[in-house]
């Protein structure tokens, strides 16, 4: 199992960066964090020497870039034909759908540490407090991982990159934005109130905020984990249901 | 009991029936040529056999591994060349053959040397270096023949391990299969039907989802037995040179019940 998740995972990988896959998206990863942080939310003008507005925008930016990395993880195998080689190894389901994820996850958090700049602009302008910093960036990190688990179900039942890709941005869409006003004042009137309670506990955005404000709290780690688990559970249940043609 | 067990496999797609009930089994030393007309069930059996697809019926075993219960250790003891040789087009035969060793439990000296070894027999040296997606259509074949035959396996099954390769190349295939097969038992499948003359020890021939005729292949000669829906007689000795034709005969229909 160990000897498969680590094989698949090094191959994984290793393909980001054989292809200009990686440059290209961490180009754009890290110009659309700072363009956002300091343009749009106003990072020096703010006068506040933290990155809450850099963060902020992280479930924004991740609604359309992690499905850009994930939508490839099953569909492109899919497409090209590897998939038949990847299931006729003598490597368990399981390790490849875990081995996949982590190098998408490892990948992310190679992206999210290269925004080491503006931790360090923001130290030298002020003095932040770098606990809350350091608990923000392992937030973003599990919430990249939510996204990225969505993300993989989903390529999982496509040969298809750009439906893998659209679909993925509306599921995640839900999941961001399902503890937002928006969304529970408008189910509110059909639904009561506990049901209510339940799907504003999916929202992402509820964790991450939570985690933001600089404590990781037990109950966002199960859930980022339960939402993990559950999402490559399915992913691995998608790819096995297509053996059966 | 036989490396190689395919016992009443089945495989419907929807409504449409792709293997209905093949059977056979694959002794050490044997060399099957697996014939067929396009459509007739040979991959899909492939497939079932290597796990990749699962049955509608039927079951299939490796060295005594059951395909389905027991998908791992039957994968370990297998080499698999699918249709179309499909590999990692962003990876360099080095690092795509590394994956493969790493996989199968090779490492260090062992991977080096087991890399080495295929390297050389399918003669890929030249072009180790260069990304799978830039090389020409012989050497993707050749890679992926080289990731079957990685780890040495006592089972060998390849999916038409000649197409797209020059006359050359196919002579250099042929030898390499030949000279592997006292130790494996191997499937091979083909539309190239003098290959199977020079390199197979039994010939099969699966028409619409079933076996239609089977016979070993000895001095030049096929004895095939043969299914009563060919219509023809049970026995059926051919020159295997006159493949073609007894193909012909057995698995061609007149255009209107086609």
């Amino acid at each position: 199992m160990l000897k498969g998740v680590s094989a698949v995972f090094k191959r994984e990988l290793a393909a980001y960066f054989a292809t200009p896959l990686a440059t290209v998206f961490l180009v754009i990863f890290l110009f659309a964090m700072g363009a956002f942080t300091f343009y749009m939310g106003g990072f020096y003008t703010n006068g506040q020497a933290n990155l809450a507005v850099f963060f902020s925008f992280h479930p924004w930016l991740y609604l359309f870039l992690i499905p850009a990395i994930s939508m490839r993880l099953w569909a492109e195998e899919r497409k090209s034909g590897t998939i038949e080689l990847l299931l006729t190894l003598p490597i368990p389901l399981a390790a490849s759908v875990i081995g996949k994820f982590l190098a998408a996850w490892v990948f992310a958090g190679i992206a999210l540490v290269l925004t080491f700049p503006i931790w360090i602009t923001v130290n030298y302008l002020g003095s932040p407090d770098n606990g809350v910093i350091l608990a923000s960036y392992i937030g973003s990190w599990l919430m990249a991982g939510g996204y990225l688990a969505i993300g993989s179900a989903v390529s999982a039942g496509t040969s298809n990159q750009v439906i893998a890709f659209v679909v993925s941005v509306v599921i995640s869409f839900l999941f961001t934005i399902a503890g937002a006003p928006l969304v529970i004042d408008g189910l509110s009137a059909v639904l009561p109130l506990e049901l209510l309670g339940t799907i504003s506990s999916f929202s992402f955005l509820t964790h991450f905020n939570a985690i933001m404000a600089g404590v990781i709290d037990l109950r966002d780690l199960v859930f980022f984990g339960t939402l993990i688990a559950f999402f490559l559970f399915v992913t691995a249940v998608l790819v096995d249901l297509r053996k059966a043609g | 009991m036989a490396m190689i067990e395919i016992d009443g496999l089945a495989k419907s797609f929807g409504p449409v029936a792709a293997v209905r009930g093949v059977s056979l089994s694959v002794d050490k030393g044997e060399v099957l040529g697996f014939l067929g007309p396009n459509g007739a069930g040979k991959s899909t059996t492939m497939k079932m056999l290597t796990g990749f697809l699962s049955p509608s019926a039927g079951r299939a075993s490796i060295c005594g591994h059951d395909v389905q219960t027991d998908p791992l250790p039957a994968q370990s003891v297998l080499g698999y060349l699918p249709e179309g040789a499909p590999a990692y087009g962003d990876m360099t035969p080095r690092g795509f053959l590394s994956f493969c060793a790493r996989v199968r439990g090779l490492k260090g000296e062992a991977a080096k040397s087991a890399i080495a070894r295929v390297v050389a027999r399918t003669e890929l040296a030249r072009v180790l270096d260069q990304p799978i997606e830039t090389l020409s259509k012989g050497f993707k074949r050749r890679v992926g023949l080289a990731q079957a035959i990685l780890h040495d396996p006592p089972v060998l099954v390849m999916d038409e391990p000649t197409d797209g390769l020059d006359p050359n190349q196919k002579h250099v295939v042929r030898e390499l299969i030949r000279e592997m097969s006292p130790q494996k038992a191997i499937i091979v499948s083909t539309h190239i039907l003098e290959e199977v003359a020079a390199i197979c020890t039994r010939a099969l021939i699966i028409d619409r989802g079933r076996v239609v005729a089977d016979g070993p292949i000895a001095d030049g000669r096929i004895a095939f037995r043969t299914s009563p829906e060919t219509g023809a007689p049970g026995e059926l000795i051919a020159d295997a040179r006159d493949l073609d034709d007894v193909f012909r005969a057995l698995t061609a229909r007149p255009a209107a019940a086609a």
